[in-house]
């Protein structure tokens, strides 16, 4: 859409709109093909019974909701361990003790994860303590979050195997008296994957919040220490409440990631899952519904569940991530108000820009 | 930051706490490395022992002597193809990545340039779908590969990238701060057409970003095993993820572990290397392209 100088479309001008539509075929198409029709193809497979039974395929039939009602029935007694201590067995739905699995490790990685990636945030913006080398921190930092993760599992089983380097240079000093068995005790199974996930995040989650206090205005950081604010009270009163967006985004986007473990927990305990499934995470179970089990309306069940929880967790992101974008489209509805006596009332804010009538916009109506 | 001022004169039981301080804090830094260092000084070592070595004693300071020993029981068993594992992943992490970040380009050049109905609808809906993991549709696009007898093929882990919305929100935000609208008005000026302006003007000035997005979308596609793991099966068109998982299953009779931390470091030391050639311009990277809340 091409304006004069007073606002109104010049006739048979290039309409550049259809450009953008072009443009946008490929993402939408292979958006769509590869992504939207399987997804409503699962939906699909979540309502049928359709499995495979050797070499015999079974459905699909119509099953209405029978399989999430399966998914949350399904259950196994389960015996409970804290580290050695036998708690007692209880019997709990297998997608139930998979979701605690998860969030177990998810939890047990994220809590030692946040509080050092703050830490190290503060450390590295503290401008009384300037810290040296600090690229290179950061680079070593960093440099797990790009290993693959089924090969840090991998290497870690090793690491931690009976006769691996732990062990015998825990041995060596007498720490302990056995070879350790990670392999038989659920906590330190559980306990050693969300180690390996604290140790592959916690640089990405450091540099994320150090974005954060980077983008806060210095000039409050210098009032309050001239005012004589200790880095305790500096971190409380200003970091802390002005981090708050960015921490929830880490947050949710790290929860997202927990939901996601797989790679990690499939590979350190050998598609077993660990000692007592303790380490059966909900991927693994989509994954060995689909490849092992071969029932397709089950997985369909679980992988619904999942695009739910996810749907609404990505959802709280958007929210918090988009207060600015949502502010532009509110500048857009004000100024289209504005416009509406020209015949084309540009939809942009770089044509309004070019095109701009009345002078510039006022401040109250640029608001949020 | 370089504006800061600080008292000029510290008292000299400052000076002291602020140097205890450093010195805590630098021990806290230097065993945080340490961590992270460990298991790569770990895997560097091992590579280099031999079987036999590793199972008598799981830990030494200082390298072995079985280095080619090992890369060669890596290469050469018949059962574990990890030379065609190598090819395929660097063909498929190679096309993923040009082919993320050609089109996350061209996608942001779209909204960035052009104003069309259903713009707004169609962006706020790719920043919904954004965080949405693909394994949830996992199921569906098995079963379509099945139908379409595309299993056992590269194809499928690369042609879906095209639509990447991470990818394309991280150019789209660089878009929107770099690219001048009036370069665009100005090339069409001079008779450009409109994939050429992108071609010409935008891509090259996207450079920055493009490259960052390529490192990651290329080690992202490189570590990727939830979906190959469900597509592929034939030995020939495995990639390394998956050969990895495939070592336990394998004979144990030649389970060897100087050949598995081989194995290991066969997939990570590559990309290792490529980071810290990089690490800078990654870092910085991450640093600005990282949420703007």
């Amino acid at each position: 859409m091409k304006l004069d100088k007073n606002g109104k479309i010049i006739p048979g001008h290039v309409h550049y709109a259809k450009w953008g539509y072009i443009f946008l075929i490929p993402f939408m198409v292979a958006f769509l093909l590869f992504s939207f029709i399987p997804l409503f193809q699962t939906l699909h497979y979540s309502w049928y019974t359709y499995y495979e039974d050797q070499l015999d395929t079974v459905g699909p039939t119509w099953a209405g909701f029978s399989n999430y009602v399966y998914l949350f029935q399904q259950s196994t007694p389960r015996t409970f361990y804290f580290f050695g201590i036998r708690l007692g067995t209880m019997t709990i739905s297998d997608l139930g003790y998979y979701t605690l699995n998860t969030m177990l490790i998810w939890v047990m990685g994220f809590i030692p994860q946040i509080i050092v990636s703050l830490l190290l945030a503060v450390l590295f913006t503290d401008v009384r303590l300037k810290l040296r080398f600090q690229g290179f921190f950061k680079t070593v930092y960093y440099m797990p979050n790009l290993i693959m993760a089924a090969a840090f599992g991998m290497l870690f089983q090793m690491i931690f195997a009976r006769s691996g380097p732990v062990s015998s240079v825990l041995l060596s000093w007498g720490w302990i008296s056995e070879p350790l068995e990670v392999s038989s005790s659920t906590w330190q199974t559980r306990l050693i994957i969300s180690f390996l996930d604290f140790v592959m995040w916690f640089g990405n989650t450091t540099l994320l919040l150090m974005a954060g206090v980077m983008g806060i205005d210095q000039s409050i950081f210098e009032s309050a220490t001239l005012d004589g604010a200790s880095s305790i009270t500096v971190f409380r009163k200003i970091t802390m409440p002005l981090l708050k967006p960015i921490f929830v985004y880490v947050f949710i986007t790290s929860m997202i990631g927990g939901i996601q473990l797989f790679d990690v927990a499939q590979i350190f305990t050998s598609t077993s899952g660990g000692p007592q499934s303790s380490a059966y995470t909900l991927m693994m179970y989509l994954y060995s519904l689909i490849a092992d089990k071969k029932n397709y309306g089950q997985a369909g069940a679980l992988s619904m569940l999942m695009f739910l929880v996810t749907a609404v967790l990505s959802f709280t992101v958007y929210k918090t991530m988009h207060p600015k974008y949502n502010a532009e489209k509110d500048t857009i509805k004000c100024r289209k108000r504005r416009w509406k006596e020209y015949a084309g009332c540009p939809d942009t804010i770089a044509e309004m820009a070019l095109a701009r009538p009345t002078g510039p916009v006022s401040h109250e109506e640029e608001g949020r | 930051m370089a504006t800061f001022a600080l008292p000029q004169r510290l008292s000299k039981s400052m000076k002291v706490q602020l140097l205890i301080k450093r010195i805590l804090w630098y021990t806290f830094l230097i065993l945080l490395a340490l961590l992270c260092l460990m298991p790569i000084c770990t895997l560097l070592v091992n590579m280099t022992r031999s079987h036999g070595d590793l199972s008598a004693n799981g830990f030494s300071w200082w390298f072995g002597n079985s280095f080619a020993e090992n890369w060669d029981k890596c290469f050469k068993d018949v059962h574990l193809p990890v030379g065609t594992a190598l090819k395929n992943s660097l063909i498929v992490s190679t096309c993923t990545a040009v082919l993320t970040c050609y089109f996350s380009s061209l996608t942001a050049y779209a909204f960035n340039v052009y104003r069309f109905k259903f713009r707004g609808l169609l962006f706020t809906f790719i920043m919904l779908i954004m965080m949405i993991p693909t394994q949830v549709s996992a199921l569906g696009f098995v079963t379509m590969m099945r139908q379409w007898k595309s299993l056992n093929e590269l194809w499928p882990l690369i042609i879906p990238s095209i639509a990447s919305p991470v990818v394309f929100f991280y150019i789209n935000q660089y878009m929107e701060s770099i690219l001048p609208f009036e370069l665009v008005e100005a090339a069409r000026v001079d008779g450009c057409s409109e994939l050429g302006i992108f071609h010409r003007i935008v891509l090259p000035l996207m450079k920055p970003a493009i490259a960052i997005q390529f490192i990651f979308t290329f080690v992202g596609s490189w570590n990727n095993y939830f979906i190959p793991a469900l597509l592929i099966s034939k030995d020939g068109q495995k990639t390394l993820p998956l050969i990895i998982a495939a070592v336990k299953s394998s004979d144990p009779s030649s389970f060897d572990l100087g050949k598995v931390y081989m194995l290991v470091a066969v997939s990570i030391v590559p990309l290792l290397i490529i980071y810290l050639l990089f690490s800078r311009f990654i870092i910085k990277g991450m640093t600005e392209g990282a949420v703007k809340g």
